[in-house]
């Protein structure tokens, strides 16, 4: 019986790597500290009524950008091993197989699990203020979105120290992902990962399209809209045409692996090239979409911080929604090298290289924008202008990589892999962080420190550069991606030394990030204004943080960048438009199935990851009854009466 | 307090007074949007179908295996319960709680005959040693149609959970938007199933 668990516990649990050892120590004793505080402080129950089952908009944001800043850590971590080992090509500091895991877990945490949900966590936060709504349009299922996409991680992230990681890279290429050449449960954790936190996204954007189309505040036609929403608009259609493609693609995965079809098998009449076309047709869009609302946040704080109207407000428009359409069409550039054709790979380079020229108008419109503008150089500012030159040079050697004779030469070396992380870290994290912090005031009532943000900003700006630069000249020398170990008469070591030495950099800027959130905690500079970068669009015009309701009533919309308008009438002396009367406010209730439906998703994607139907037909029933007891469920909404309305705005304008 | 919660909320709908007054027009737009997602899904499925049908590895097309007569009854079935699901909207809007749970009864009882028929279709193929694993065209056919299968059974489930709401609530704006929903989602599924009658099984024994 004993040796029975012991084999058990031996195959079930990862074991033999110090590292693994920490993180097992790690993880339990987070765990017991995590229990321990909200036992003593008394803290479940408050966690549970206005978290775990809160559907308010704003508190899924927190909660979304919570997650992803952590799965940041977890996703930094792995690549400071890689880049440790890459320093170090003697030292076995990384055996080639977990290298392998380290990349691969990598690029799908730092993609799926911290830039998607750092998105959708802005998107919660400033979308439903900007057009003057109350809530999203499906608050219920906002909640349900967020919470498969955190079982979805959770399940993804366990395979660390459960069973083993996946190690086919972050797209897993048959038939490296099929049970032959992954025989362990690594890619089934993978699969499971990320078609449940998948679907949460498939929501995600429905959930938005709708409300960015039905949802605006009356007067708020279509050219009045803000930037950044747009920038969402367009992104959530690009995730509504791609991510039912990802559904398919991990679906006919799971039957190769668990039924023994032959969708992508090497035999059977499998076409492995069938996969590569699908996950692209997903895996490009995916670029798209999360980079999209990095250009609204760019576009917001560009025209905040000069104090003028955005430059060429219907260009950008037009580009982003032809982006978000044409990058459909580029997948394919992906595989230049795979033998498509001449026919086709020249249609491809073609449609990639034309998807560059919105982008280009983008960048003129923000320089423009500043372009005699009263500029402030704030955090956010400072992102959003860092933003360009390097997006400008990711942009180009993109480019480069779009020419398909090109590639055959570019293609799988380190000159890609510094292209992919200038624009993603570039574009979509400095985006972020610049979104970040331009809503946090509004988030939490509270503006971050700005000395500590600007070391922070020039020490990840500096190990940017340190870090990726050396990357393309290494590359060009012909070192590929995905190798962990090289030999010395290479030449590649000093490069790789010195971009390892920005890689980092880019931690300790991440460090001072975590010590200027800790720091602001304790000494917060209070924002009493509700309004502390003198902003121009509706969520600017409320309290921070924003009260449940958002609006104590409907704003109405005359202009474009209306708050701004409003606050230069007062200024010119004009009466400020008429405040209609306080109605009862009519919200929805909190509800705890989202968290339990995906707690049985969890028990669905775990029990078919290690073959256990037992776990994972409970989990199925579970997840039907909850979908039944929602249906079921008349009761959910509730109204605000006016008076609390009245004590709540007052005790606002108190504080102010 | 259900209840009364209830009734405010139907005034307001009526006096439209607080921004939420479209909330079931909201949903009807959301499920549309979501049927646009689900049409992506099934042309994936159906490109798939398309790449993979002549990889028969050896084994059996789909001329040898289909039975036409089976799949002719399906689609008859099928067909029949969307026009019945039509009369069950014609039934709400002549305000005859009694001939919508009717007539919804009846498209649940023709959806599970066409389940019924199809499991029934699966069951000898993979008795006669067709399965999902024995080639690539069958697994793309397994996958395809079993898709679509799986999205009639979860809409008998819905509509049956429909029916008893119905029996409960009677017609108010909510039941009468999930009314309009599930129909809306029945139709879809006999459009797809066209195609999967089409592409599938007519191209298949042509
Ligand atoms: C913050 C500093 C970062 C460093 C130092 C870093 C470093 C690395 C390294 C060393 C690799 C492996 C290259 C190879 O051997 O193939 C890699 C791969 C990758 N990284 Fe990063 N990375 C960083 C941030 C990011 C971010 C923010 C993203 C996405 C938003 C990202 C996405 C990826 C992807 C998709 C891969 C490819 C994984 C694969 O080959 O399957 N990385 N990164
Ligand atoms: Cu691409």
């Amino acid at each position: 019986m004993l040796d029975k668990i012991k084999e058990f516990a031996s195959w079930f649990f990862v074991t033999g790597d110090p590292l693994i050892y920490g993180a097992d120590i790690a993880i339990a004793l987070t765990t017991a500290a995590i229990i321990f505080v909200l036992t003593y402080f008394k803290k479940w129950k408050w966690l549970w009524r206005e978290w775990l089952t809160t559907v308010d908009h704003k508190r899924v944001g927190i909660m979304y950008i919570i997650a992803s800043l952590l799965m940041l850590f977890r996703g930094g971590v792995d690549a400071l091993l890689m880049r440790t080992q890459l320093a170090f090509p003697d030292m076995q500091f990384l055996s080639p197989e977990h290298y392998n895991q380290v990349f691969t877990t990598h690029g799908v945490i730092m993609i799926l699990f911290m830039a998607m949900p750092l998105m959708f966590g802005l998107f919660n936060i400033a979308v439903p203020l900007q057009i003057g709504a109350r809530d999203v349009a499906f608050p219920f299922l906002n909640s349900l979105s967020f919470w498969l996409f955190f079982m979805g991680a959770m399940l993804f992230n366990m395979s660390f120290v459960i069973g083993g990681s996946a190690d086919a890279g972050w797209l897993s290429y048959p038939p490296l992902s099929e049970m032959t050449g992954s025989p362990g449960v690594g890619q089934d954790f993978y699969i499971w990962g990320i078609q449940i936190s998948g679907i949460g996204s498939l929501m995600t954007g429905i959930n938005f399209i709708v409300t960015i189309v039905k949802m605006r505040a009356p007067g708020m036609t279509w050219s009045k809209i803000p930037m950044f929403t747009w920038s969402v608009l367009s992104s959530c259609i690009t995730i509504i045409i791609a991510f039912p493609v990802l559904t398919v693609t991990l679906a006919l995965l799971f039957l190769d692996r668990y039924l023994g079809a032959h969708f992508f098998t090497m035999d059977g009449g499998g076409n492995a090239m069938m996969y590569v076309n699908l996950i692209w047709m997903w895996g490009h869009p995916e670029v798209y979409i999360v980079v999209l609302p990095a250009f609204g946040i760019y576009s917001e704080i560009v025209s905040t911080f000069s104090k003028k109207r955005l430059f060429g407000y219907g260009s950008m428009v037009f580009a982003m929604m032809s982006i978000s359409l044409m990058s459909y069409f580029t997948w394919l550039h992906h595989f230049f090298t795979m033998g498509s054709g001449a026919n086709v790979n020249t249609f491809f380079a073609i449609t990639t290289m034309i998807i560059a020229i919105p982008t280009g108008v983008k960048i003129f419109n923000w320089l423009f924008t500043m372009y005699r503008g009263r500029l402030t150089f704030s955090t956010p500012m400072l992102w959003s202008i860092a933003f360009i030159p390097c997006f400008v040079v990711g942009g180009m050697t993109g480019v480069m990589l779009s020419v398909a004779p090109a590639d055959f030469q570019f293609h799988n070396s380190y000159f890609l892999i510094a292209h992919f992380h200038q624009v993603l870290i570039g574009g979509v994290a400095f985006g972020y962080f610049a979104g970040l912090y331009y809503w946090w005031p509004k988030m939490f009532g509270f503006k971050l420190n700005e000395t500590l943000g600007k070391w922070a900003f020039w020490i990840w700006n500096i190990g940017f550069y340190v870090c990726f630069m050396p990357q393309y000249f290494v590359g060009l020398d012909g070192m590929t991606r995905r190798v962990s170990t090289y030999s010395w008469d290479t030449g590649w070591w000093g490069l790789n030394f010195t971009s390892t030495i920005g890689g980092f950099l880019m931690g300790i800027g991440f460090l001072f990030q975590v010590w200027q959130i800790a720091h602001s905690i304790k000494f917060m500079e209070k924002d009493t204004t509700g309004d502390p970068w003198n902003g121009r669009t509706l969520e600017w015009s409320i309290p921070s943080p924003a009260p449940l309701y958002n609006f104590a009533t409907t704003p109405q919309v005359t202009e474009r960048d209306d708050w701004w308008e409003e606050k230069e009438r007062i200024a010119a002396g004009k009466a400020p438009k008429p405040q209609p009367v306080l109605e009862p406010i009519h919200m929805p209730k909190n509800s705890a199935i989202p968290f339990i439906q995906s707690v049985c998703w969890f028990a669905v994607g775990f029990g078919l990851v290690f073959h256990w139907l037992w776990i994972a037909i409970p989990g199925l029933l579970g997840v039907g009854i909850t979908m039944l007891a929602h249906s079921f469920n008349y009761d959910t909404d509730y109204y605000i009466p006016v008076d609390e309305i009245i004590r709540t705005e007052e005790a606002a304008r108190r504080s102010v | 307090m259900a209840h009364a919660s209830h009734m405010h909320s139907n005034a307001a709908h009526e006096a439209g007074h607080d921004g939420h007054h479209d909330l079931e027009e909201l949903r009807k737009f959301g499920f549309w949007i979501f049927l646009i997602t689900d049409c992506i899904l099934f042309s994936a499925l159906f490109a798939t179908y398309l790449v993979l049908k002549d990889s028969t590895a050896g084994g059996p097309t789909g001329k040898e295996i289909f039975e036409m007569p089976g799949v002719i009854a399906e689609t008859f079935i099928l067909l029949t319960s969307s026009f019945t699901s039509g009369l069950a909207v014609l039934a709400m809007n002549a305000g005859s709680r009694k001939g919508l749970m009717g007539w919804l009864a009846v498209t649940v009882l023709l959806g599970a005959c066409f389940i019924g028929l199809e499991i029934t279709e699966f069951v000898k193929l993979v008795e006669e040693g067709h399965n999902i694993s024995s080639s690539a065209f069958l697994s793309a056919f397994f996958t395809l149609v079993g898709t679509h299968g799986l999205h009639v059974t979860l809409g008998l489930f819905w509509i049956t959970a429909l029916i008893i709401q119905l029996s409960r609530h009677g017609i108010t704006p909510v039941t009468q938007r999930k009314v309009h929903i599930t129909s809306l989602y029945w139709h879809f599924l006999d459009a797809v199933w066209i195609f999967v009658f089409t592409i599938v099984y007519l191209m298949g024994v042509m």
